[in-house]
C-alpha cells in the first residue's frame, strides 16, 4: 500500500510499489458527519490480488474507511480510483465486492446451503454452476455436514464460516473483512484465520481486512495501513512497517504488548544513550551517526517488550532494575509489567512463568532493536538504517 | 470463606437420553484459593458456575460449602457474591449506596456499612467516585463498582467472577487483572473466575480447572498446564498457536515418529511402558511446546534434521512450520537466525517432551507437577 | 413529501386561522374582527370550567391508570401460556372503539337492565349516571379506565419483560427484598416506559370526547363536558364557527405546550441523571 497523509505530509514511509493496474485508490477520501471527523483525507492504494491489513484501535477510522471502499457511505471529501475509472457516485449494488462483518450475518430462515448459494442465484447462475461452487466453497470451510442446518441451529465458529463461504462464493474482485474473528474464541480464531490464509493464497482476491490486533496484523502478513484516531499514520509492506515505524504513534499503534518509550539522552562523544535510575545503553553504529548528525540529545527510546529478557546477573549497562507488577501469561509466553524508575515497563518471556507480584528483576535489553524517536514523535533510527 | 466440596456433582439439562454438561465430578476447592475455570464455549464451565451460585439445581450429586450441604438452597440463601460480564449497577443509586447495598440488606449497622464502603472504596480506587450517581460512570469504573459490591461482604463463602473483563477496553485490562491479583492477596477471599480466554485465567489463578465436554480435564498451576498437560487437549488448548502433538510408538531408547526417531528418558520410557501394559491398543502421542524446540548446529549429535514446510515471520520471532516424521509441527525461532529452505537441524531437549498414553500424560513417580 | 404535508396540515390549519380572526355572517359577508373571539373565548366561563374539568379527569386518569397499570404487568405471568392468555386477555379492551365502549357501559351501568347498575341497586346505592352528576363521572372514568389500563399494563409488560435476567440474580445474590427489587430495579428500568404511558394517556385523556358523548352528551348539565366536546357543542350546535376557531387554536396550543413539556421530560429521562453522574474533570 502507498499512502501518504492527507497529501500534505509524506511519511519517510516504506513505501511498496504500485503499479499502473493498482485495484482500488483512495485520492484524499475523507469523511465528516454532522462536524464529526470521522477520517482525515486519506491516500491509499490497496494492493491489488493481495491481503490489505487495516490496523487500529476501535474507533481509529477502520469501518469507516471499509465502509468507504465498499460505497456503502460517500465520502465528504476526495475520490474513490478504480483502474482510472472514478468509482466515487457507484452504489454499492454495482460494485464487485463481498463483505464480512464481526457479527456473524446470515439468512436466518435459509439454510446454510442456500445462504452461501444466495450471491450466485443473484446473479441468475445456472444451477449446476451453483452446485457446484457451494460444494466446493462449503469444504474449503468445513461446512459440508452442516449444509442442510439453519445457521441458528450452528455454533458461532460454524455460523461465521457460513458468513465467510457466502461471501468466498459470490468470487467478487474485492473481498472485505471486518474484524471477522472478532467474537471467536481464540482456539476457532487460531483455526480459521489459518484457514483463511490458505484459501485466499489460492485466489486472486483484493483483500481488505480490519484488525484491532497488532499480531494478528503479523500473523496475516501483506500490507499493513496503521490508523489511529481517523488518521492513516503509515502503510506497506506489514514487516517493514513493523520493524521501522515511521513515528513513536504508527510504533505504539503497531504494538501488543504495548511499546516501552524510554525518555533517554543522548551523548554524542561516547554514543551511549542514558535512561532513568543512571542505566546507560550503547547504541548501533548507524543510529549513533544518524543522532549525531542531527544533533539530538533528548529522545525516547523505544523498546519492543520481545527485547527484553530476564538478566541473571547484577546491574549494569543495558539492564533495567524494578520491581514485579504483574506476570499476564498468554498461554505462550509471560508478559511482565515492571515498575522501573521511569514508570512500568513491559517485558515478553517466551514460555509462562511464575512471579510474586512486588519481587525484584531485572531486565536486559537487546540493544540490536532499538528505536529512536525524537520527543516530537518522528523517527530517528530503526534497525536497518543505512 | 469456605472450602468447597463437590461430592458427585453432575447436572444435564434434559431427561436421562441428554448428555452431560457437567459429568460426574468430586473435587475440592480450598478456602481463599483463585480459582479460574477455563474451556471452550460449551464445556460446561458456565453449569458449574450456575450450581455454584444455586441458579440451578444438581441433577444428582452434592455440594458442600465448609461441610454444609447447599445443595437445595438458592443463591439468595448460598451466601455469596457474583461479578457478572456486563457491569451491574442499580441505577439510581450513588457509587456508596451501590456498595452498601448488600451490607444494608442484610441489616449491617450504619457506622459499619460507612468503614466497610470506605475501606473497599479505597482497595477498588473508587473513593472519590462515592458521591456519584453510578450510571454514565465509564465501563471500567462500573465494573470496578460491580467488582466492590462483590467484595463489600466479608462473610461471604467465594466470590464469583463471570468473564468481568469483558467490557473493558484492552490497554486498561492488565491494571484491572493486576487489581483482582492484589486484592486477593490482600483480602485472602475465594474466587472463582470464569472464563474462555487462557490469558485471563492463567493471569489471574492460583489454580486453573481446565474443562472440556463437561469434564474437568486438569486442576493445576498455569505452569503446569503449560510444561505438564495432564490431557493432550490441555495441551492444544494452552498456548497459540498450542503444544504439537505427534503420533509416535514407542522402541527401545525412544519414540518412533514415522521415520524419525527420539530418545527418551529412561524413565519416562518405563512409566510409558507400564500405562501400555493395562491398555495395550493406546495409542502414544509425543507432544512439546513450539517455544521448547531449539535450532542447533547440523553437527550437534542430539540434532534431529527435519523437512522445513514454511516460514511465518510475525516481527517479534518467526513460526518455522517443519515435518516431524510426516506429521507437521510448529517451531519457534528467534528473528534473523531463520534457516533457509530445506532441512532444518532442531533439537528437542527431553526435558520439553511430553510422552501421552490414550490421550493421558505419562506421569514419572513422584512426579511434583501432576495434579490431576 | 412537502407539498404532501402542506394540503394536510397547513391548508386546514389556514383555514382554521381565518375562520379564528372574521366574522362569518354568511357565506358571501365576511367582517376582520381580530383577536375579538380569542379574548371573548379567553374570558369564557364555561370554557374555564370546561378545562378545569378536564384537568381533573386527565389527573384522576393518570393517578389510576399507571399504579393500576403497574401492578396488573407485575402480577402477570413472565412466560408459557399463562403469559400468552394474560396477554389476549388484557389486550381484549384495546379492540374495542370508542363508541362502543360508550354504549356498552351506558347499557351496564343502567339501573333497569345493567348488569352493574342492578347490583349496585340491590346492594342499596342508587346510581344513575344520566341525572346525578358524581355518578356520571365515575362512570366515564371506570369507563376510561378499563379501557385503557390495559394499555399501560402491556407497556409495562414490555418493559418489564425487557430487564436482564442477570438483574435479578445479582439482587437475590446481593440479598435484596422484594421491594428493594421493585424500588431499585424495575422501576429504574422501566422509567422510560412510565414517561411513555404517561405522554399516551394523557394526550389521549386531554382529548376524550366519544364516551362522555355516547353516555350522556356531555350531561348531566355539563357535569362530562370536556374540553373536546364543549368545542364541538360550539361549532356544530352553534354554528359559531368564528369562536369555535379561536377555541380549537387554543385547544391546539395547550396540547401543543403539553407535548413539549412531556417530551422535554422524556428525553431528560435519560439525559441528566447520566451527566450529572459523569465524571467531574480532576
Amino acid at each position: 500500500m502507498d499512502a501518504t497523509d492527507g497529501g500534505a505530509r509524506r511519511l519517510p514511509a516504506e513505501r511498496a510499489v504500485t503499479g499502473a493496474h493498482a485495484a482500488l485508490t483512495l485520492a484524499g477520501v475523507g469523511r465528516e458527519v454532522d462536524g464529526v471527523l470521522h477520517l482525515h483525507p486519506t491516500n491509499l492504494a490497496l494492493v491489488p490480488g493481495e491481503l490489505n491489513v487495516l490496523l487500529g484501535e476501535t474507533g481509529a477510522g477502520k469501518t469507516t474507511l471499509l465502509r468507504l471502499i465498499a460505497g456503502l457511505d460517500a465520502p465528504s471529501q476526495g475520490r474513490l480510483l478504480h483502474a482510472g475509472r472514478d468509482l466515487t457516485g457507484v452504489p454499492v449494488r454495482e460494485r464487485d465486492l463481498a463483505m464480512v462483518y464481526q457479527q456473524f450475518i446470515n439468512y436466518p430462515s435459509l439454510s446454510v446451503r442456500e445462504n452461501i448459494a444466495s450471491p450466485l442465484r443473484l446473479r441468475r447462475r445456472p444451477a449446476a454452476e451453483v452446485t457446484a461452487r457451494v460444494a466446493e466453497v462449503a469444504s474449503a470451510l468445513h461446512l459440508t455436514e452442516f449444509l442442510d442446518r439453519r445457521p441458528g441451529e450452528l455454533s458461532g465458529g460454524q455460523q461465521q464460516r457460513t458468513a465467510m463461504a457466502r461471501a468466498l462464493a459470490k468470487d467478487a474482485s474485492l473481498l472485505l473483512l471486518d474484524e471477522p474473528l472478532g467474537n471467536l474464541d481464540y482456539k476457532l480464531r487460531e483455526e480459521l484465520r489459518a484457514e483463511l490464509l490458505q484459501l485466499l493464497a489460492a485466489r486472486r482476491t483484493t483483500v481488505v481486512y480490519a484488525t484491532t490486533e497488532p499480531q494478528e496484523a503479523l500473523q496475516l502478513g501483506g500490507h499493513v495501513a496503521v490508523l489511529a484516531a481517523g488518521r492513516l499514520l503509515q502503510a506497506g509492506p506489514t514487516l517493514a512497517v513493523f520493524a521501522r515505524p515511521a513515528s513513536l504513534a504508527a510504533a505504539r499503534a503497531f504494538s501488543d504488548p504495548p511499546l516501552n518509550a524510554l525518555p533517554a539522552v543522548f551523548d554524542p562523544a561516547d554514543g551511549r544513550v542514558r535512561v532513568a535510575g543512571g542505566v546507560w545503553l550503547q547504541l548501533p553504529a548507524a543510529a549513533v551517526a544518524r543522532l549525531r548528525a542531527a544533533g539530538t540529545r533528548a529522545l525516547l527510546l523505544g523498546v519492543r517488550p520481545h527485547q527484553f529478557r530476564l538478566s541473571p546477573g547484577e546491574g549494569g549497562p543495558h539492564v533495567l532494575a524494578g520491581q514485579v507488577e504483574l506476570a499476564e501469561i498468554s498461554g505462550s509466553d509471560t508478559y511482565l509489567h515492571v515498575a522501573c524508575t521511569d514508570g512500568t515497563v513491559v517485558a515478553q518471556l517466551p514460555g509462562v512463568h511464575a512471579f510474586t507480584l512486588g519481587a525484584p528483576v531485572r531486565l536486559q535489553v537487546d540493544a540490536r532493536g532499538l528505536l529512536g524517536f525524537a520527543t516530537t514523535g518522528e523517527r530517528l533510527f530503526a534497525p536497518g538504517d543505512a | 470463606m469456605a472450602r468447597i466440596d463437590f461430592v458427585d456433582l453432575a447436572h444435564r439439562y434434559g431427561g436421562s437420553d441428554t448428555p452431560w454438561a457437567l459429568q460426574p465430578l468430586t473435587m475440592t476447592w480450598e478456602e481463599g484459593g483463585a480459582y479460574a475455570l477455563l474451556g471452550p464455549s460449551g464445556c460446561g464451565k458456565t453449569t458449574l458456575l450456575k450450581l455454584v451460585s444455586g441458579l440451578l439445581t444438581p441433577t444428582r450429586g452434592r455440594l458442600l460449602f465448609d461441610g454444609r450441604d447447599v445443595t437445595a438452597l438458592g443463591p439468595r440463601a448460598r451466601n455469596i457474591a457474583q461479578v457478572f460480564q456486563f457491569p451491574v449497577l442499580y441505577d439510581t443509586m450513588s457509587v456508596f449506596d451501590n456498595l452498601a447495598f448488600p451490607l444494608r440488606n442484610r441489616g449491617w449497622p450504619e457506622p459499619d456499612v460507612r468503614r466497610r464502603v470506605q475501606e473497599v472504596a479505597e482497595l477498588l480506587e473508587l473513593s472519590g467516585d462515592l458521591p456519584l450517581q453510578a450510571r454514565g460512570l465509564p465501563a471500567d469504573v462500573q465494573q470496578r463498582i460491580s467488582l466492590g459490591r462483590g467484595l463489600v461482604r466479608t462473610d461471604v463463602a467465594v466470590v464469583l467472577l463471570d468473564e468481568p473483563l469483558t467490557v473493558i477496553d484492552p490497554h486498561l485490562k492488565w491494571l484491572l487483572r493486576r487489581k483482582l491479583k492484589q486484592v486477593h492477596a490482600q483480602l485472602k477471599v475465594s474466587l472463582i473466575y470464569v472464563t474462555h480466554d487462557q490469558v485471563e485465567a492463567l493471569t489471574f489463578a492460583d489454580l486453573v480447572v481446565l474443562m472440556e465436554s463437561g469434564r474437568v480435564l486438569q486442576v493445576g498451576t498455569p505452569e503446569a498446564l503449560y510444561a505438564a498437560p495432564a490431557h493432550t487437549f490441555v495441551g492444544h488448548f494452552i498456548g497459540s498457536p498450542g503444544m504439537n502433538l505427534l503420533p509416535c510408538e514407542l522402541a527401545e531408547h525412544g519414540v518412533r515418529i514415522g521415520a524419525d526417531t527420539l530418545r527418551l528418558d529412561p524413565p519416562l520410557l518405563a512409566a510409558a511402558r507400564r500405562m501400555l501394559a493395562t491398555t495395550p491398543a493406546a495409542a502414544c502421542t509425543l507432544g512439546f511446546r513450539p517455544e521448547a524446540a531449539r535450532l542447533c548446529a547440523a553437527t550437534d549429535p542430539d540434532a534431529l534434521a527435519v523437512p522445513l514446510v514454511s516460514v511465518q515471520p510475525l516481527g517479534t520471532h518467526w513460526l518455522l512450520r517443519v515435518s516431524i516424521g510426516g506429521h507437521p509441527a510448529w517451531v519457534r525461532a528467534a528473528d534473523g537466525v531463520v534457516p533457509a529452505a530445506g532441512r532444518v537441524p532442531l533439537r528437542l531437549p527431553s526435558s520439553a517432551l511430553v510422552l501421552f498414553v490414550a490421550g493421558r500424560r505419562v506421569a514419572m513417580p513422584a512426579d511434583p507437577s501432576a495434579v490431576a | 413529501m412537502l407539498l404532501c404535508v402542506a394540503f394536510s396540515a397547513v391548508l386546514p390549519l389556514m383555514t382554521i386561522v381565518n375562520y379564528s380572526v372574521q366574522d362569518i355572517i354568511s357565506p358571501t359577508q365576511k367582517v376582520f374582527v381580530g383577536t375579538e373571539w380569542f379574548q371573548s373565548v379567553l374570558r369564557d366561563p364555561e370554557l374555564h370550567a370546561a378545562l378545569l374539568r378536564q384537568l381533573l379527569f386527565c389527573g384522576c386518569v393518570l393517578l389510576i391508570q399507571l399504579p393500576l397499570g403497574m401492578a396488573v404487568a407485575l402480577a402477570m405471568p413472565a412466560q408459557g401460556w399463562r403469559a400468552s392468555l394474560a396477554l389476549v386477555l388484557l389486550a381484549l379492551p384495546l379492540l374495542v372503539p370508542w363508541n362502543v365502549v360508550g354504549t356498552v357501559w351506558q347499557v351496564f351501568a343502567r339501573e333497569d337492565i345493567g348488569l352493574l347498575g342492578q347490583l349496585l341497586l340491590r346492594a342499596g346505592i342508587h346510581y344513575n349516571y344520566a341525572a346525578v352528576a358524581r355518578d356520571a363521572w365515575l362512570t366515564v372514568l371506570l369507563m376510561d379506565v378499563w379501557h385503557w389500563t390495559p394499555l399501560v399494563a402491556l407497556l409495562c409488560y414490555a418493559g418489564l419483560r425487557a430487564i436482564p435476567e442477570v438483574y435479578y440474580h445479582a439482587a437475590a445474590v446481593d440479598g435484596a427484598s422484594r421491594y428493594a427489587v421493585f424500588r431499585y430495579i424495575q422501576l429504574p428500568k422501566l422509567r422510560g416506559v412510565l414517561m411513555i404511558a404517561v405522554l399516551l394517556r394523557l394526550m389521549d385523556s386531554f382529548m376524550i370526547y366519544t364516551e362522555p358523548f355516547v353516555l350522556t352528551g356531555g350531561g348531566p348539565g355539563n357535569a362530562t363536558t370536556f374540553l373536546s366536546q364543549y368545542l364541538t357543542q360550539k361549532a356544530v350546535g352553534q354554528f359559531d364557527l368564528g369562536p369555535a376557531a379561536a377555541f380549537s387554536l387554543v385547544y391546539f396550543l395547550i396540547i401543543l405546550v403539553m407535548c413539549f413539556v412531556l417530551y422535554g421530560l422524556l428525553q431528560q429521562a435519560d439525559g441528566p441523571a447520566a451527566a450529572a453522574g459523569r465524571r467531574q474533570a480532576p
